[in-house]
């Protein structure tokens, strides 16, 4: 086994230095008000006269996404079925 | 471990509460908050509580079995992928709101605007909440199933002869 030519106090200073450079665009952000809205303003102004449904996640998550639902109701199956492979009684 | 009598009557007092409000929120997801997977879960929470008040072999004699549990999953998937076909079939294209405005069953004309809503709109968005509420909630009921089956406590009398006979090694030692 090798021994580590670096001491760990300054491998520790190291991580938390390189983790504050890459941090470091992410303090100039103000909350909330985000670069680019053109995709949000879409869904606020077209999801009634879309889909129909006053709730705009329901609408997003159901009529804009619908492949996404339908792949975790589909996992959800499979994980069920994978515990009642794993539970079934031996006779 | 012994069913307790204070649990068993809480439960009965709670469980239709918890049965009615989680189809609420399965119903009414395209008006407020929730949806097919929340309300799902709390259908399941109500399964949990007959589970935990009631003995195993008691729940398996007088209550659904697990053999039903696994066919109302399947029927909610099989709902679901169904629901979309028939976009792909009557319509343009896979997930197509074939129901929307079209004046039969959750066809009602949307009113633009901010206004309270109506439950018989949004075309094939309540018939997708109901498939994927049954679909969650027939799943986790099958995973509780599962796994209190391979609890020990089967049924009273077995547990009233195991406490016996515990009780009888005390006092002998």
């Amino acid at each position: 086994m090798a021994r580590c030519s670096v001491p760990p106090k300054l491998t520790i200073f190291l991580i938390i230095a390189v983790t504050l450079i890459l941090l470091l665009p992410a303090f100039g952000l103000s909350f909330g008000h985000p670069l680019t809205s053109n995709t949000d303003q879409y869904y606020i102004d077209h999801t009634q006269v879309d889909t129909g449904s006053n709730n705009a996640v329901t609408a997003i998550v159901f009529d804009f996404r619908g492949f996404d639902t339908l792949g975790e109701a589909t996992v959800l199956f499979i994980a069920v079925l994978g515990v009642s492979m794993f539970f079934r009684r031996r006779h | 471990m012994v069913t307790g009598l204070i649990g068993r009557s809480a439960g009965r007092l709670l469980i239709p509460f918890i049965f009615i409000f989680g189809f609420y929120v399965v119903a009414h997801g395209h008006i407020s908050p929730g949806g097919g997977f929340q309300g799902g879960a709390v259908i399941a929470t109500g399964v949990a509580l007959v589970l935990v008040c009631y003995y195993y072999r008691e729940c398996m004699e007088n209550f659904i079995e697990a053999k039903n549990f696994k066919l109302i999953e399947s029927a909610g998937l099989i709902l679901f992928i169904c629901t979309a076909l028939a976009g792909l079939v009557l319509a343009s294209s896979f997930f197509f709101n074939w129901l929307n405005a079209s004046g039969g069953l959750f066809g009602n004309p949307v009113e633009y605007g901010v206004n309270a809503g109506d439950l018989f709109t949004a075309g094939i968005i309540p018939v997708l909440n109901f498939a994927v509420g049954i679909e969650v909630f027939g799943g986790l009921s099958v995973v509780l199933l599962y796994m209190f089956a391979g609890l020990k406590e089967s049924s009273a009398k077995e547990d009233e002869s195991e406490t016996v006979s515990f009780a009888q090694t005390e006092d002998e030692s």
